[in-house]
């Protein structure tokens, strides 16, 4: 259970940023969390609470993308997301496929309300 | 209400001491690996074999990391390769500032091959950058064929797969073909190598695999 230190690394980046909109309250994170990145969503969203609880940063939601592996195949061209037993392409069924993504554990955006414009900006 | 991107891993902090790292250890012509997988699937055994392996010159060095004790460490001391443990105090992975701490007294001069052992888990190790040249993925028969899948995160991301414990084998309902296969669904050009640090089975075929490693780490860095 590493998920505690991922929301705190997330928290890490909110605090700093609160730096930089002094008027505004940052209401909302957005993280992308691909399949192969090893955590879990529903335990990254509770540490994600439970750290935030009782904070100058409430309220602060989070809201987690969970994205899928995807491959594109080598024979046929086709894209797509690979379930999670199988990774043969669904169009031509060839085992040949590149990797495009899925091992994401990024931050994407937040939302801010109310002066919104950053410090010196 | 305005929504701001930000684009940057979560774990950006951790990446920038990792790189750090990788850096040191090109500029030293190290081969660093990170050892990782679940508890009691013979990592620290596995360790013994390779460094009763080398001879006395060889210029190894182990970092071994567990929540509690020093056990580890004090089993792989006694090949006389300098041996440090990390001591997590709870903590369920090594992350790259535990790393570059342990490093902090050791002459990188003298290193060639740091092998890193992880704590024992799946899951955890997997997101966290040590700086290494390649992550090894550890699984024993004793555990089940569809760990791939289960935990497709860290054999995606390793490189070779050691299936230890083959002496088991004629004791455990493990189908290791399965094992395999599930492994080169989640990573289709993964690397096996099944070994037992029983009967030594598949040992040599290890260090050759090191071997190799470390001659495409000098003749990189020759070339660089």
């Amino acid at each position: 259970m590493h998920e505690m230190g991922i929301a705190n690394s997330v928290l890490d980046v909110i605090r700093k940023e609160t730096l930089r909109f002094p008027n505004g309250h940052i209401h909302k994170v957005g993280v992308r969390i691909g399949e192969l990145a090893g955590v879990d969503p529903d335990a990254m969203s509770f540490c994600f609470e439970a750290l935030v609880r009782g904070t100058e940063l409430e309220p602060l939601a989070l809201e987690i993308e969970y994205c899928p592996r995807r491959y594109q195949c080598r024979a046929c061209g086709h894209s797509y997301a690979a379930s999670r037993d199988d990774f043969a392409c669904p169009e031509c069924g060839k085992l040949d496929s590149q990797f495009l993504g899925g091992d994401e554990l990024e931050l994407a955006y937040m939302e801010v309300e109310d002066g919104a414009r950053a410090a010196g900006a | 209400m305005e929504r701001v991107p930000l684009e940057r891993k979560v774990l950006n902090e951790n990446d920038l001491i990792a790189a750090r790292l990788r850096a040191r250890f090109a500029e030293h012509d190290i081969l660093c690996l990170n050892l990782i997988s679940s508890p009691g699937s013979g990592k620290t055994s596995l360790l013994e074999r390779t460094l009763e392996s080398f001879g006395r010159g060889e210029r190894v060095a182990v970092l071994t990391g567990d929540i509690q004790t020093e056990n580890d460490a004090k089993r792989l001391a006694r090949f006389g390769f300098p041996v440090k443990q990390i001591t997590t105090g709870g903590t369920c992975h090594l992350d790259a500032r535990m790393i570059e701490k342990a490093l902090l007294d050791w002459r990188l001069e003298d290193i060639d091959l740091l092998l890193i052992e992880n704590v024992g888990n799946l899951v955890c190790p997997s997101s966290y950058d040590l700086g290494e040249a390649a992550k090894i993925v550890v699984l024993s028969v004793a555990e089940g064929e569809d760990k791939p899948l289960k935990y497709p995160s860290i054999f995606f991301k390793s490189e070779l797969l050691v299936l230890n414990k083959t002496d088991l084998l004629p004791h455990v309902p493990f189908d290791i073909a399965a094992a395999e296969e599930n492994a080169r669904r989640v990573h289709r050009d993964m690397n096996i190598i099944r070994t037992s640090c029983v009967t030594r089975e598949g040992i040599a075929e290890w260090v050759a695999w090191l071997d190799r490693k470390r001659e495409s780490t000098r003749v990189s860095a020759a070339a660089s």
